[in-house]
């Protein structure tokens, strides 16, 4: 069954298989602003926890979101391309970013429940 | 938000009532986005009419009977010229002939001006103008108002709606329709529209009649930007700078030939020789290829790779629906067709240089 973790630097990870899909919560994507432009990740790109993973830009500004965890990058959500506003529309669902295949599950433990995360967003 | 030196709007409560997201803008908390959001905000000021609290603009009243000649030394201009009602472009500038700020300019009486100002650039304005009055029987007042703008097709019938008739008003003109009020048909976003300085009193009355009409909705700063920068409109600190001059920035065209030729402005000289050797660099309009926004302060690269200039301000053009941007770029490759790069985080995407502006201008010129 998948299990859905959140970061502080206001990220979920829904993990399935060792897999994991990431996106930015709806809390982030409020503060954001409109979506014009998604730079996605290459396939096949190993990730390391803190690095930028993918660039999500406004109108107005740029945006980094980082790797929660490390990895392996096995997918990215291509149809951001052509209309980067899903994530603005449906952060947590079709609004995904990139699928990593996840190299330590053990780096899980030190991320945010639900309940954790909307305690840290207040 | 508080407690530092930031400076309030005299009607934020009523941006807070509705909602808006603040920042931090030339030491002013700034209503940056509504709920609408910045691509709804922007799209419904080109198609009907924005409302933006510009009250971090200062508005200056000078008078006397030096003010022509103060006008005249002070900025590239011949105040003496300008009809009563008729607004005027033009800036201060320092002796290299360096852009201290860009101003608007309207002469409301035979020897009563108002100068409407950018708000980093108002400390400083002040100063310079009171210093240079000194010379001139000349007062300088700066004036407490409320300043909202009303921008897109639908501005003029909004206001009508609300009591205020514009129709004799043409683009780049201005008075003083009731005490203490100052109107022009003026703005900075391509659009018709009117920018109204007034009491705050009366600007809470103003604002809740225009806000019961569906045409009407406040406008943030984000999209004050977009706008400002699809019509190709210079926001000084970035596109012009005391670094910068108006030949540079191609802005010539708000000097006229016999003020060029005259010496009577702060900057004359230099800016003489600047054009007797021809600029280095010109301001131009950039197409970024694809999607992706190139921003403020990225490098351009010619098809060689060598250094070609820079991005001043850059980002997403929702009525363009691409990537728009401005910068400098060497006078050789300032024309339309030149191969040029920008680095983004270490990507080089095609640029095209583009006519300014990106969305064509609706001014109500007669």
């Amino acid at each position: 069954m998948a299990k859905t973790y959140f970061t502080e630097d206001h990220e979920w990870l829904r993990v399935e298989g060792g897999v994991a899909t990431v996106g930015i919560t709806d809390y982030a994507q409020e503060q954001l602003g409109d979506l014009v432009f998604v730079e996605l990740p290459e396939l096949g790109k190993k990730l390391v926890k803190g690095d930028t993973a993918v660039v999500v830009e406004s109108v107005k500004a740029a945006s980094d979101v980082y790797a929660p965890v490390d990895g392996e990058v096995t997918e990215a959500n291509t149809s951001l391309s052509s209309d980067p506003s899903l994530v603005n529309s449906a952060a947590t669902s079709d609004g995904w970013l990139w699928k990593m295949r996840l190299a330590d599950e053990s780096q899980l433990e030190g991320l945010l429940d639900e309940a954790a995360y909307k305690a840290h967003i207040g | 938000m508080t407690g530092d030196d930031t400076k309030h709007l005299p009607l934020e409560d009523l941006h807070v009532a509705a909602g808006a997201r603040f920042g931090a803008f030339a030491g002013w908390s700034m209503p940056l986005t509504y709920p609408a959001g910045v691509m709804k905000e922007h799209l419904h000021t080109r198609e009907h009419a924005g409302l933006f609290d510009i009250s971090h603009m200062k508005l200056f009243e000078i008078s006397g009977s030096g003010t022509v000649a103060l006008l005249n030394r002070a900025c590239p201009l011949d105040a003496g010229a300008l009809e009563i009602s008729q607004s005027k472009y033009t800036f201060f500038l320092n002796e290299a002939a360096g852009i201290l700020d860009d101003l608007i300019v309207t002469r409301l009486g035979q020897a009563r001006f108002m100068v409407v100002a950018n708000a980093g650039n108002a400390e400083a304005d002040e100063k310079h103008l009171r210093a240079l009055a000194m010379d001139f029987d000349a007062k300088v007042d700066a004036l407490d108002r409320v300043f909202l703008a009303i921008q897109g097709p639908e501005a003029w019938a909004a206001l009508s709606r609300g009591g205020i008739e514009t129709g004799a008003l043409l683009f780049m003109h201005g008075f003083e329709p009731r005490e203490n009020w100052f109107m022009s048909r003026s703005g900075y976003t391509g659009e018709d529209g009117f920018e109204i300085g007034l009491p705050e009193a009366d600007a809470r009355n103003l604002v809740a009649k225009l806000l019961e009409d569906e045409r009407v909705m406040w406008v943030g700063l984000a999209a004050r930007d977009s706008l400002r920068l699809e019509a190709g409109l210079c926001l000084h600190g970035l596109d012009i700078t005391p670094e910068t001059d108006p030949a540079s920035a191609g802005l010539m065209w708000a000097i006229p030939k016999e003020v060029r030729a005259s010496s009577a402005f702060i900057g004359a000289d230099a800016l003489r020789s600047i054009l007797e050797r021809g600029p280095a660099q010109k301001r131009v309009g950039l197409k970024p290829e694809g999607r992706q926004p190139v921003r403020t302060g990225a490098a351009l690269f010619d098809a060689d790779g060598d250094p070609a200039g820079h991005v001043t301000s850059g980002g997403f053009g929702p009525s363009a629906a691409h990537p728009v941007a401005m910068g400098y770029v060497q006078t050789s490759l300032s024309k339309p067709g030149a191969k040029l790069f920008a680095d983004v985080r270490g990507t080089k995407i095609p640029v095209d240089i583009n006519p300014l502006p990106f969305t064509p201008h609706r001014y109500r010129k007669g």
